[in-house]
């Protein structure tokens, strides 16, 4: 299913100050034998927002009464590297998260990130450490604007940087496999030319011939 | 395309580009496809959009995440694990796609089996929704890994929409010392640069030191580009490779390997090629690395200290592996080790650490989990399997294990384990799970002092494999 489109997003922005959150810490592995629609959102940052005990955190920053609803989540650098895991991406966005803002991604995630309409906006570090520094007294309302490439709050404004060609995806909410089939005839036609070009590369079942 | 010279990623790029849209998103297309249990959320898409399978003889499922590696007549250690393995059957079988089973003589961690089948060739594009399909890259094969909802995209169109990443070259100069690895290599660059230094970056690894590995060896390399953040990893193919894949099940016979063999030649990057980024390691400064932290980057030499606690991250990471700041890393006592992954689980890196293990006991318990089948067989061929055995380590099946976790093969919380694995992510092997990545024969030298080690003392008047 395609992710539906949009253009501006007003949320409450949560700050993480932390760098390096692979996708193992942001879905623990034993949760991804559940099906998606029993909901990820339980599964956000599991073992960060939950002891051993299974007891909240009490100082966790998703934990925090004020932080109820968010939906922009700010964070240090290679946010989403590691493991493919789109599931990943599932958690933050049952979870009701729309904006990662990071200083970078970890290059899977992004484009798990944009194929479920969840927007990967890259900051410089400095910028990223300003708002952190902000988010730090309390959760702040502000707008991601997808085609300005700006987030915008009270007192501030600042741009992020997004591929171009995933902006328009997150804004035309576009369907790869729908867009793909329109070139089915492209793919016939490279398909006979490479089985000329590269007879090796079919497969060959064990023990058959050629 | 250009008639200049031009790198193997051009070459591979070139080869598989069905079109390019104004934007510069390349649409690929696509040899082999790799599947496994976590691919339940490719194929639940593809049923609620009721879309077949473009070309399932073209893609191949493996259990390996949740293969549980003892009892493996029970199919799982619970009804949960169970049931993803039996979702993946059901998948496979509905798309009539070869399933290498849970009882399968071929099955093993999907980045072992598609070299070990010769599914995985030079010059193919491999994808699998799995991050570590860098791997085939040192066969010279475009892998790389996707998402879900690319998964979904590759079954059902057989291509996928990728931009071209940039080209990272990165050189091994000079020579390996003794019980120094492609592990350490991998680790040495990542330290070196950070874990996400080459994000966006293909790398191209080059050099004397690259050259003189095995195939093994090649893909310990290439499996861990990731790590440093590539998209993908890149060796070029030589007569090491064409050796390794000569008559392997899959691979192309008769003059068909001869034509394959042919084209295979001339995919190496052209000795005029630029390279938007080059960058250099010296192998002769490498010695046995081992991870402190909770990051692949935060590695030093066995030889090192630990660091002192510059800014808070270092200190609650140290807090977090239970480690003093400023205090030697050889001599921190481990609680169990763990041999194995997509990363150190083929024949030579069992060959490696059982050169350490043998005619030595373990002080600590452990696990080791040979990456498939094959490498089972032939372990046990060769008499590796009793040497673990008579050190006091557990001989299993073959599967992911305790690199994730999935089946069942967790380290418990607070304990350290000294690891052939790829990830030290916080809580990657278990919650709270402590976690030191180092090479096999590091991982075997641990066992048998109980602690972190330099390997090399206990080679001494050893045949090193
Ligand atoms: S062995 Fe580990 S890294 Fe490799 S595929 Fe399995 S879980 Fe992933």
């Amino acid at each position: 299913m395609s992710a539906r489109g949009w253009q501006k997003h007003l949320g409450l922005a949560v700050g993480l100050p932390m760098a390096g959150i692979d996708t193992d810490q942001l879905i623990p592995a034993r949760f991804m034998a559940t099906p998606r629609d029993q909901g990820y959102g339980g599964f956000l940052l599991h073992d960060l927002r939950y002891d051993g005990a299974g007891a909240a955190v009490p100082n966790f920053v998703l934990n925090r009464p004020e932080s109820a609803g968010a939906s922009i989540l700010v964070a240090g650098r290679n946010f989403g590297c590691g493991s493919s895991r789109e599931a990943a991406v599932y958690a933050l966005i049952d979870y009701g998260i729309r904006v990662v803002v990071a200083p970078s991604f970890g290059d899977i995630f992004a484009a798990n990130a944009v194929n479920n309409g969840l927007c990967p906006a890259q900051v410089c570090e400095k910028t990223s450490a300003s708002m952190l520094d902000a988010l730090a007294e309390a959760p702040r309302r502000v707008t991601v604007d997808l085609e300005a490439c700006e987030i915008v709050g009270p007192a501030c404004r600042v741009p992020f940087r997004l591929d171009p060609v995933w902006r328009q995806k997150l804004i035309e909410g576009w369907d790869d496999i729908d867009l793909t089939r329109a070139y089915a005839a492209d793919i016939t036609a490279f398909r006979d030319r490479d089985a000329r070009a590269r007879p090796w590369a079919a497969v060959r079942p064990p023990g058959g011939h050629g | 395309m250009s008639a200049g010279p031009q790198t193997l990623l051009d070459k591979l790029w070139h080869a598989h580009e069905v079109l390019r849209r104004k934007d510069g998103t390349s649409l690929l297309w696509v040899d082999r496809h790799l599947l496994h249990e976590g691919s339940h959320h490719a194929f639940a898409k593809l049923a609620a959009r009721g879309l077949p399978v473009a070309a399932p003889e073209q893609s191949f499922a493996v259990v390996d995440h949740y293969a549980p590696t003892r009892n493996r007549d029970e199919g799982g250690v619970t009804p949960e694990i169970r049931s993803m393995i039996a979702r993946l059957k059901e998948n496979a079988a509905r798309h009539k796609i070869r399933l290498f089973d849970l009882m399968d003589p071929d099955q093993g961690i999907v980045h072992v089996i598609g070299p070990e089948q010769g599914l995985t060739l030079p010059g193919l594009t491999i994808n699998c929704g799995d991050s570590h399909t860098s791997t085939h890259g040192a066969f010279g094969a475009l892998a790389f890994g996707i998402g879900a909802t690319e998964v979904a995209h590759v079954l059902s169109t057989q291509t996928i929409w990728q931009a071209r990443p940039k080209t990272l070259r990165l050189r091994f100069d000079g020579a390996l010392g003794p019980g120094v690895g492609a592990k350490d290599m991998a680790l040495a660059w990542i330290a070196q640069f950070g874990a996400d230094a080459a994000r966006g970056h293909a790398i191209e690894y080059t050099g004397a030191a690259v050259r003189g590995l095995t195939m093994e060896g090649r893909m310990t390399l290439c499996n861990l580009s990731i790590e440093g953040g590539a998209k993908l990893g890149l060796i070029a193919p030589d007569e090491t490779t064409f050796a390794y894949l000569k008559d392997r099940p899959y691979a192309p016979q008769g003059t068909s390997w001869d034509r394959a063999c042919a084209d295979w030649a001339a995919l190496p990057s052209d000795a005029e090629a630029a390279f938007d980024r080059e960058e250099s390691l010296d192998c002769a400064q490498i010695a046995p690395v081992v991870t402190w932290g909770t990051r692949p980057d935060q590695a030093i030499p066995v030889t090192g200290t630990l660091p002192r606690g510059e800014g808070s991250e270092v200190n609650s990471t140290l807090t977090y592996m239970g480690l003093e700041a400023g205090r030697p890393i050889a001599g921190v006592p481990v609680d169990q080790v763990f041999i194995g992954s997509c990363t150190n689980g083929r024949i030579e890196d069992l060959r490696a650490a059982a050169a350490v293990l043998a005619g030595r006991a373990a002080r600590v318990p452990g696990q080791v989990s040979p990456g498939s089948a094959r490498v089972k067989a032939q372990a046990e061929e060769e008499g590796l399997d009793r040497i673990f055995t008579a050190a006091g380590l557990d001989w299993t099946g073959a599967g992911c294990a305790m690199c994730v976790g999935m089946n069942g093969d967790l380290v418990a919380p607070g304990a350290r384990c000294a690891s052939t694995t790829n990830r030290n992510f916080k809580g990657r092997q278990g919650p709270g799970a402590r976690t030191h990545l180092m090479s096999p024969a590091m991982v075997a030298a641990a066992a048998v002092t109980g602690e972190i080690t330099d390997v090399r003392p206990l080679l001494a008047g050893r045949a090193v494999a």
